[in-house]
């Protein structure tokens, strides 16, 4: 059962991960999920400070919170003051996640995080945390019921949002030009970043939610030109990874988490290197034809 | 604290102080100059991902060699950061993929990779693992003299590199196909280059971590930057910048036991950044509110100006006095702003009070024939020579006539044949020599 629960636990997090990343890539905002993702810590330690130990809904807001004020800064340092972009989303993340660092040390004795937690967080630990009903009979971990309902709230805003998401990912311009809204579908692709991040750094970490966000989604795009697909393949691909990650740390008697980024980086790989007509070898075979 | 903790600080008086700022000066200051050219070629996140890259270096090299030797370490270092540049450089060669998602690909891949192989080496090898850690997370403060000397060591290289192949580098940073046509062995320097980013950065996540470090390269250079279109002071005030953090940031964490060095420093940064962006002379907020605003007044009192030769023109009473309420039946804006416009045209001696009302001197009279000659000499160019409809050319007008400058004005004269009425049959004003 602990295999199970681990296993679904990544791949809960690899759906929402695979849906949103898909969305990222084609805007061309990879970094910037890496970027909301370190920058939360301050509005998780603040929810830690304020909150205690039942803290799960104010670190939704502080996540929120932050993941918005990141977006704010980087866009307010690129549009406004007109840095370039590679540096705006630098200069952001750093400040806030050292801030994030600051606060946690300041506030040692109240805030119940340490680095290394958000840095690779414990995946190990899922199936120790169960859900208990009235009557006492566990119900699964906590951290699979936090996933699940993230990745419900995903699929309803994509769900709803279809058309606007795509429209404003592929021709802003022409999206306004319709009347769609492209703000607002920024700024709910940034919330919801932001509160995948915060419901899993738990298990992963901030850097492996990144490696989710990004790696799986940039595999299926390399095999897909099609949205619809590649948002599957994505997903599909990021489940594969978190199977796979498990059974590579069980090997290595390692860091789960870890494998299962690796795994993501290996599939990567191998599309880079054998996917058909563009791959890195096919090419190498053809030309020496 | 006492006040006495803070001067031996601040003069170094205590050795082991002396020995952590002198540590974070080096790493600040090095760190900082590779990071400006990172930044002049915009990959400043290509330090980030390299930061991440070096872990599995590390842990390798150090399972394989099974010493804290720093030089094996380092080895360890840069190879590992060269397969990430060269994977971030196959994926955008070989695939449709952008840079920014190729830097999170093999940032995060290979960090996976390096927390994998600490994981592996913490429960399968024989070896004393502590101090690894310092690399994930930073230890400015247990730095010893032996680091620094290290450190020192290593900014001399840096510096050494950067001095003799300054010339190489900028060209390549500013311009890479002209480096190209120039028969600049391009791809070498970037390998150079690139290396010494590494080894600066191998260095500097000792003092702050590896998250934080993306800092020390992206943010000294980008504060430079608002101040600066000059190469030679920017670098300068890149290096700068990076040594201030790199001393008060120590300061700063010295102050509040428990409190790591990393943070503070990159706190220090971006306050930095924060008073660049605010302060810095042209592309500071402040100067470039000040210029707008200085731009919005010019705007009002040239449009009050032409009120007053359109409201005269027909009847040919320039001259004659006016309310700011008839000036503001062209103008169509606040009467408030009439009356300042006007109030700035009184400083200039443009305009004189009469009562409630105004009046043109002969300077003012001058300067709204002007004004209005530039407007009509740019409608008769819109119709005549890019032969755009009469009924569309005044919108265009009303924004250019701002900024015509006298040099333009004398070639439309020319282009035109010194024209004497504009595409709506007014007359267009002569300037009286």
């Amino acid at each position: 059962m602990t295999a199970f629960w681990i296993i679904f636990t990544g791949a809960l997090l690899a759906a929402s991960s695979g849906i949103l990343g898909s969305f990222l890539l084609l805007r061309k905002m990879a970094m910037i999920g890496d970027a909301i993702s370190h920058a939360v810590l301050p509005g998780i330690a603040l929810a830690y400070l304020v909150a205690g130990f039942d803290t799960n809904y104010f670190l939704l807001i502080g996540a929120a919170l932050f993941g918005m004020i990141t977006t704010l800064i980087i866009q307010w340092l690129d549009k406004r003051i007109k840095m370039q972009t590679d540096a705006s989303i630098g200069v952001t993340f750093t400040f806030l996640f050292a801030l994030g660092i600051i606060l946690i040390s300041a506030f040692a004795s109240q805030i119940d995080l340490d680095q290394e937690c958000v840095l690779y967080g414990e995946i190990a630990y899922v199936p120790l945390d169960l859900i208990y009903t009235a009557s006492g009979e566990s119900i699964g971990p906590r951290q699979v019921w936090i996933l699940g309902v993230n990745l419900i709230i995903i699929l309803i805003a994509i769900v709803a949002g279809w058309r606007g998401w795509i429209l404003s990912s592929f021709d802003e311009e022409y999206a306004r030009s319709l009347g769609i809204k492209t703000t607002i579908w920024h700024y709910s692709l940034m919330m919801l970043v932001s509160l995948t991040t915060v419901v899993s750094f738990e298990s992963v970490g901030a850097i492996l939610v990144v490696a989710f966000l990004v790696i799986p989604p940039a595999t299926a795009y390399l095999l897909s030109d099609k949205l619809k697909v590649m948002v599957v393949l994505s997903v599909v691909f990021g489940v594969l990874s978190s199977i796979m990650g498990y059974y590579l740390a069980w090997v290595l008697d390692s860091s789960i988490a870890g494998s299962m980024a690796v795994s993501a980086g290996m599939l990567f790989l191998l599309a880079l290197f054998f996917r058909p007509k563009e791959g890195i070898v096919v090419k190498w075979i053809k030309f020496s034809k | 604290m006492s006040s006495k903790d803070l001067i031996d600080f601040l003069l170094l008086r205590d050795y082991n102080v002396l020995m952590v700022v002198l540590g974070t000066v080096i790493l600040g200051g090095s760190a900082a100059l590779v990071g400006s050219f990172s930044f002049l070629r915009k990959q400043s996140l290509i330090g980030d991902a390299i930061a991440h890259s070096i872990l599995p270096g590390i842990v390798l090299a150090f399972l394989i060699s099974g010493s804290k030797n720093p030089l094996f370490l380092m080895i360890g270092a840069l190879i590992s950061g060269w397969l990430s540049i060269s994977l971030i450089n196959a994926i955008v060669n070989r695939s449709k993929l952008k840079t920014d998602a190729a830097i999170a690909i093999a940032l995060s891949f290979f960090f996976g990779v390096g927390i994998v192989l600490l994981t592996y080496a913490q429960h399968n090898s024989e070896g004393n693992m502590t101090g690894l850690d310092q690399y994930l997370f930073g230890k400015a403060a247990s730095m010893n003299s032996l680091d620094v000397q290290l450190f020192a060591l290593m900014a001399i290289v840096l510096f050494f590199f950067i001095i003799i192949f300054k010339r190489a580098f900028i060209l390549i940073s500013f311009d890479r196909e002209f480096a190209i046509s120039k028969g600049l062995n391009v791809r070498f320097y970037e390998w150079l280059l690139s290396s010494l980013t590494i080894l600066a950065i191998a260095l500097g996540i000792q003092a702050v971590g590896m998250i934080l470090m993306a800092a020390l390269i992206i943010t000294p250079a980008a504060s430079a930057r608002q101040w600066t279109n000059k190469m030679g002071l920017f670098m300068g005030l890149t290096v700068l910048f990076g040594m201030i953090a790199g001393y008060f940031g120590s300061f700063l964490s010295y102050t509040a036991p428990q409190m790591p060095t990393g943070p503070w420093i990159v706190m220090v940064l971006s306050f930095i950044t924060l008073i660049s962006v605010i302060f810095a002379p042209e592309k500071g907020i402040v100067s470039r509110q000040r210029k707008k605003r200085k731009n919005q007044q010019k705007i009002l009192i040239e449009n009050v100006l032409k009120s007053f030769y359109h409201i005269g023109e027909t009847k040919k009473e320039i001259d004659v006095k006016r309310s700011p309420l008839e000036l503001n039946v062209k103008l169509q804006t606040e009467i408030k702003r009439v009356i300042k416009g006007l109030s700035i045209l009184e400083r200039k001696k443009q305009v004189v009070r009469v009562g409630e009302s105004w009046a043109l001197t002969t300077e003012g009279i001058t300067e709204s024939r002007r004004i209005v000659r530039l407007h009509r000499l740019w409608e008769l160019y819109l119709t005549k020579k890019m032969l755009i409809d009469p009924s569309f050319v005044h919108h265009d007008a009303e924004a250019i006539e701002h900024v015509i400058t006298p040099e333009i004005e004398f070639q439309l004269t020319k282009e035109l044949d010194n024209p004497e009425i504009d595409p709506h049959h007014s007359r267009i004003p002569k300037i009286r020599t």
